[in-house]
């Protein structure tokens, strides 16, 4: 199970950072959208995959009765998805709005705040 | 769950069963106190008249309980508190040791004095906005990111305060602010999620994220597991927090857009958590794996200052070169952590308590110049020393500090810096900090020269900007500047302490795990 | 998009939909749910609400401002791990204590925790819909 686990984040992975070096705004978020699925995966692997055997421990035992599925990457998934979920949906708000205002998603017409061709500092006084 | 009591299965053996006693709670306070606020100041976004005070009263009573967590720490040794009565490492403890309290605490005493500043800043449409619930909510994650002692924790604070930065930055909504908030925030999310990937992967050579117990298996896991990678994974994923050299171009893009008091909350507190979390995780976590990578690290420190620098030289905006400023002086403290011995981590730390005050006061004194001189740029700004001595002061205090000229604060960091490298053969990385320290002089020296001294035949166009706020402000951040300067031992032996907290990491270990048996 | 189908059913499906998101947060107490999925139902309800019939009349039946509902979730979660401070245990431990409204119902500081996760996502997750939406027909 592992091996095609690890080739499907490996894939996430490439295709998430072909997407990132785009200059359109909007592929880039889609790049840093795959990109957390794919952390996410890998979070899920690094867990060990066990199939089927819920972590739950028998009644008369205080510990579990022989190997069982990993609870910890489940939460820490559930965490990082939460998080990267709010955070694509306020930079999809954010891009949006710069869309709007700037009239561009080509991160290279975007040069508001570093404008081209700005004069240098006095040289003397 | 049901009911308590009618459980077969007993927990006992899993939870800490001692009582908690009250002053633990100092550990959580500086998280909770400015949540509780940050929540409170949400809910009554509109009430713009009170929302500064509140603010305050909570900023003040945060550094109260940070101030008195750090006494408590330098006297009795670290504190922790495993949430949820788990025992560690199933519950995520919060581990406070003198390293992450005294850098807490000087972040505390700069985002209190940035809200004090920010009530003359920040008018009643940017406090509709939600400065004052974004900032209370940046300073716990601020506060979480240095006082959890749990890695995947730590990401999750990294986010916090990330997603509260992105309500600060584009506060005003003006084209350039969203221009500068789209690249950094795109950006500083690419790099948090490469901490997660790290993470992920530490995870799954280690079985375990409490940073205790890492530090305690890492000898055992060396053999098995590339532990090399995983450090260069996170000296990317920090340095792209950090603004470390080849990943920093976030940060010239964004300083300089938002608000001045945002700019110097952001200049002053953000990149020396991303130092602290390569602190915390390459010399606690990894000390072997950080020396193997430690001439990366060196080229990488040296590249950053004296690039960051350079960038300073070329800047015409105060607030663009004080961007590269902040930029040079992460470079500064990546060189301490290059060098990794005890000295050069002591002066790595003096460097970031007073980066975050010099930092923060220098974007506050461009924030004053602009209302006084009515610009940013230093074509037009000129003649401030005819009609505001006072301002010719902090300016002329806080160049030195930066620049490391005595009698201000950067002088002693950078002597231990030099000599730590001096000790470890690295003549060129003290070079470069020497160098440096030169080139900051020439940058911020031309910023005095020019919008201070130069004489103008037209007068000044100030209209109704009263500096008394501001002056009150850079004169509670210039006592530390000076005293850090002039009386430097109390603060050399808290960096000491602190950088021998986290090189010999018993004393972390046994805090976490009183007996040091295995749970 | 707004047909008039569309926006005869939608307030009837949104309302549904919020019922459902309590009983999905209710639910997670022991079995598959809780307060961020519930959470998200509720949103999507109201981003439903306003895609039909517009974004002010959500805005009015909602009352409060979202960020307003997700700053008291925030502080509802906040304080119910502060409780444990009375009790001489950590931060949010778990306070378990049983009243009775007929039957008796174990009432815990866990489950106040996930009704304050449940109003922070319905906040902000809302708030950022209805801007979208807003944008959108402005």
């Amino acid at each position: 199970m592992e091996p095609i686990l690890a080739l499907t984040v490996a894939i996430f992975f490439s295709v998430s950072i072909y997407l990132m070096l785009s200059k359109h705004i909007i592929r880039i978020l889609l790049g840093v959208s795959i990109f957390g699925n794919a952390v996410n995966l890998t979070i899920f692997t690094s867990g060990r995959v066990v199939r089927e055997i819920p972590p739950i421990i028998p009644l008369d035992l205080s510990v579990p009765d022989g190997i069982t599925a990993n609870p910890l990457p489940q939460a820490l998934i559930l965490t990082a998805i939460v998080i990267s979920f709010s955070f694509f949906a306020f930079l999809l708000v954010l891009a949006f709005r710069t869309y709007q205002e700037l009239g561009t998603d080509d991160t290279d017409g975007m040069r508001v705040a570093e404008p081209k061709g700005e004069e240098l500092p006095p040289l003397g006084y | 769950m049901a009911v308590p009591g009618t459980e077969a299965v007993d927990l006992s053996g899993a939870m800490v069963l001692a009582a908690t006693p009250s002053a633990d709670w100092l550990v959580v306070a500086p998280v909770a106190i400015p949540i509780v606020f940050g929540a409170v100041l949400l809910m009554f976004r509109h009430e713009t008249r009170i929302q500064a005070s509140v603010a305050i009263i909570g900023l003040i009573a945060t550094l109260a309980c940070n101030l008195l967590l750090l006494l408590r720490i330098m006297d009795q040794g670290p504190v922790v508190m495993t949430m949820g009565r788990w025992l560690p490492p199933f519950g995520i403890s919060f581990t406070a040791d003198v390293l992450g309290a005294s850098l807490a605490l000087v972040a505390s005493l700069v985002a209190l004095v940035c809200a004090f500043y920010s009530t003359a800043d920040i008018g009643t449409i940017g406090r509709r906005y939600g400065f004052y619930p974004f900032l209370m909510l940046m300073m716990a994650g601020v506060g979480g990111s240095f006082l959890t002692g749990d890695l995947f924790n730590l990401y999750v604070w990294f986010e916090v305060f990330l997603i509260s930065s992105f309500g600060l930055l584009i506060l005003g909504s003006e084209h350039r602010q969203l221009d500068g908030a789209t690249k950094y925030a795109i950006l500083n999310l690419i790099g948090t999620t490469f901490f997660l990937t790290a993470t992920a992967l530490l995870y799954g050579a280690f079985g375990t994220l409490n940073m205790a117990d890492i530090a305690r298996k890492a000898d055992s896991v060396r053999e098995v597991a590339p532990l090399t990678t995983l450090a260069m994974f996170f000296l990317l994923a920090f340095g792209m927090k950090a603004a470390a050299f080849p990943v920093n171009f976030w940060l010239p893009a964004s300083y300089h857009t938002p608000r001045i008091v945002t700019a110097a909350l952001f200049g002053g507190v953000l990149t020396k958590v991303g130092v602290y979390a390569l602190l915390r995780v390459l010399v606690m976590l990894l000390p072997p794996e950080r020396a193997l990578l430690s001439g990366v690290i060196g080229w990488v420190a040296a590249a950053t200052m004296i690039l960051g620098v350079m960038g300073a030289l070329a800047q015409t905006d105060i607030r663009r070169a004080l961007g590269f400023v902040v930029i040079s002086s992460v470079g500064i403290m990546l060189a301490g952590l290059a060098l990794g011995n005890g000295e050069g981590l002591a002066g790595t730390i003096f460097y970031a308590f007073h980066s975050m005050i010099v930092m923060a006061a220098l974007y506050l004194l461009a924030g004053i110049m602009n209302g006084l001189g009515g610009s940013y740029s230093l074509r037009t700004l000129s003649g401030l020393y005819a009609n505001h001595p006072l301002i010719a002061a902090f300016a002329l205090i806080l160049i030195l500090a930066s620049a490391g000229l005595p009698p201000a604060s950067g002088l002693w960091p950078k002597v231990m810096l030099v000599r730590a490298s001096l000790d470890a053969g690295q003549g060129w990385l003290a070079l470069a900090v020497l160098a440096t320290g030169f080139f900051t002089t020439l940058a911020l020296g031309r910023v005095f020269i020019l919008a201070v001294w130069r004489q103008r035949d037209e007068a000044v166009t100030a209209e109704r900007y009263s500096p008394l706020l501001g002056y009150v402000t850079l004169g509670i951040l210039a006592v530390p500047v000076l005293f850090m300067g002039l009386y430097p031992q109390p603060v050399i032996n808290i960096a000491e302490q602190a950088a021998g907290g986290i090189l010999d990491a018993s004393t972390y270990i046994g805090t976490v795990f009183p007996e040091g048996a295995q749970p | 998009m707004r047909t008039l189908i569309f926006r005869t059913t939608a307030p009837y499906l949104a309302s549904l939909m919020v019922l459902f998101s309590i009983f999905v947060l209710l639910r997670g107490h022991n079995e598959p749910g809780g307060g961020f999925i519930g959470g998200l139902i509720a949103a999507s309800a109201f981003a439903i609400y306003g895609i039909a019939c517009g974004v002010s009349p959500v805005r009015r039946a909602l009352y409060f401002h979202p960020t307003a509902i997700s700053g008291f979730g925030l502080l509802v979660s906040a304080c119910s791990g502060l409780l444990s401070l009375f009790e001489g245990v950590p931060f949010l431990t778990g306070i378990w204590t049983e009243i009775n409204v007929g039957v008796p119902v174990d009432i815990s500081t866990v489950i106040a925790f996930d009704i304050g996760v449940y109003l922070v996502v319905v906040g902000s997750i809302t708030s950022i819909a209805l801007a979208l939406e807003e944008r959108e027909h402005a």
